[in-house]
């Protein structure tokens, strides 16, 4: 599918979403609610087959909290980055798409470990790499640790 | 009449929950697994993961683009050079630099020589998993002529931080090609005994065929790539599917298969290891005079926007995503680890194995622990 197509495609679903410039592929930013229908489209949707999960990354936009996925079609070959975000920093809640790719599972619960996003419908939403009483999300961007972090730059 | 005692038949199975690691030797680094078994059945297992969590993504977010090169080394260890090239690669395209001819041929061949390595390394802890200790001692001994290579070419047996962006650091030594030529005709009259010694073994077949089964589509679901994938049919093969360096000017086969147990995973990588001698061959002869490495500024600032870069890494693809906001530092980047993907299949194929089973399963996937938890 071409990239018009696609974006024709991913503005059908979820006609709030908005496209940035990328010379390598489509990279569209999605509203929240819209997002797993739209993954669900892609999914199983004959012309556009997205069925291999590549990566999923936590991202902290400042203010925002989001995720960053990358999907690709194995028959169709082609590839597209979805981005969905939430402004809530407090308690921040995403949609799982671990329904739809079993590899999300242990994804999600990296971005939850590092981040806080939790995620709806996700089977085990627990840390992955800290432990359980650890206190804070270290990749945001407001993150303090003056023990574990040693800042050189002052 | 003795009166019969008749006690009530019992199901004697037991289920219970076993830890297995962090240190444990088949387990190939830090992992643990907590295992619940029925008798000796698994009926599911949990990976605990974290125990080598380094924060290399954190750690990146203050390091110049040059500095995260000697980062990467330290992920999955084996396909270091890979993980290097990765980072050069997306760096090269973001700027639109030119990398001379050069360096692609020598940034190709010493990749492919980390396969070969990396490969040897698995086939002989494959074999020491399953009891076969000897396989151990014959597979390191023929990696150490290639490690002996790269340390004279590049300076370090495993981590070698050759790449940098725009080419790699110093040029090849004259007696590159030789060695090399040298080095693959000895491993020629070595792989037919690895088949002898592990391939044909009626013991190694009956644990490693029809266990561990996934199916193609069960693999894409997964995202597993490389041999492992491979081993189930899903071609996802970096190098035929997005050529980068000097792999669109040879000519070699994504190896393919389609039972999906432990053999095929198996057979996978032996053939790849076939193939990669191939590639070498290849290219060795016809390294092309020049320069071997474009010139960059001092200080690497990518443009404002994200960029996705894939190699084929030794386990699966290995991809780095970077959001630049200008600066020389980047604002965010991942590592799309393969071993993490691997992993998260890791339970779906060993329900109703045998535990015996389960280390043999392990051992096909070939993970590499340091890349799952970064």
């Amino acid at each position: 599918m071409t990239n018009e197509a696609l974006k024709d495609f991913i503005v059908t679903c979820a006609p709030g979403a908005t496209f940035t410039e990328s010379k390598q592929m489509v990279v569209a930013i999605i509203p929240q609610n819209d997002f797993f229908t739209l993954v669900k489209k892609l999914k199983e949707s004959a012309t556009t087959a997205f069925d291999f999960l590549v990566s999923l990354t936590g991202v902290d936009f400042n203010p925002s909290l989001g995720v960053v996925y990358h999907l690709e079609s194995s028959e169709l070959k082609h590839i597209v980055c979805l981005k969905t975000s939430t402004d809530d920093r407090i308690n921040p809640i995403l949609d799982s798409i671990t329904s739809l790719y079993p590899a999300a599972e242990l994804q999600e619960r990296e971005v939850f470990d590092l981040f806080g996003v939790r995620f709806n419908n996700h089977p085990d939403m627990r840390r992955l790499f800290l432990d359980d009483e650890w206190v804070g999300y270290p990749l945001r961007k407001d993150y303090v640790d003056t023990v574990n972090i040693i800042d050189l730059i002052k | 009449m003795v009166d019969a005692d008749i006690t009530e038949k019992k199901d004697t199975v037991e289920e219970y929950l076993i830890n297995m690691g962090p240190q444990h030797p088949s387990t190939h680094g830090v992992l643990r697994l907590v295992v619940n078994l029925r008798g000796e059945i698994v009926k599911d297992l949990k990976p605990h993961c974290g125990y080598i969590h380094r924060g290399i993504e954190k750690m990146a977010e203050r390091n110049t683009y040059t500095q995260i090169i000697h980062l990467t080394d330290r992920l999955d260890y084996l396909s270091a050079h890979m993980n290097n090239e990765a980072v050069c690669l997306l760096v090269e395209g973001a700027l639109e630099v030119e990398v001379p001819e050069r360096a692609k041929y020598i940034r190709t061949i010493i990749s492919e020589l980390s396969r070969l390595a990396s490969h040897q390394l698995w086939w002989c802890v494959m074999g020491m998993d399953l009891g076969a200790l000897t396989t151990f001692f014959y597979g390191l001994r023929d990696r150490e002529h290639i490690l002996d290579i790269f340390e004279e070419n590049c300076g370090g047996r495993l981590i070698q931080s050759y790449n940098c962006p725009g080419g790699v650091m110093y040029d090849i030594k004259p007696t590159f090609q030789q060695k090399v030529k040298e080095c693959l005709a000895y491993f020629k009259t070595k792989l037919p005994e690895y088949e002898d010694l592990l391939s044909g073994n009626v013991i190694f077949q009956q644990r490693t065929k029809n266990t561990g089964l996934i199916t193609k589509e069960e693999a894409i679901a997964y995202g597993m790539t490389g041999p492992s994938g491979r081993g189930s049919g899903f071609s996802c093969d970096v190098r035929k599917k997005n050529p980068y360096s000097a792999y669109d000017k040879v000519t070699f086969n994504e190896i393919l298969r389609t039972e999906g147990d432990s053999l095929a995973r198996y057979k996978v990588r032996m053939d790849e290891m076939r193939e990669s001698m191939s590639i070498i061959e290849q290219l060795i002869d016809n390294i092309p005079e020049g320069d071997f490495a474009a010139k960059m500024k001092p200080i690497i600032k990518l443009p404002v926007g994200e960029y996705y870069q894939r190699v084929e890494a030794c386990r699966g693809e290995f991809g780095v995503y970077v959001e630049s906001r200008g600066e020389k530092n980047p604002y965010r980047i991942k590592f799309r680890s393969p071993n993490f993907a691997n992993l998260s299949a890791l339970d779906y194929m060993s329900r109703g194995e045998k535990i015996a089973d389960l280390v043999a399963i392990m051992s096909s996937l070939d993970l590499v622990i340091p890349d799952i938890d970064r």
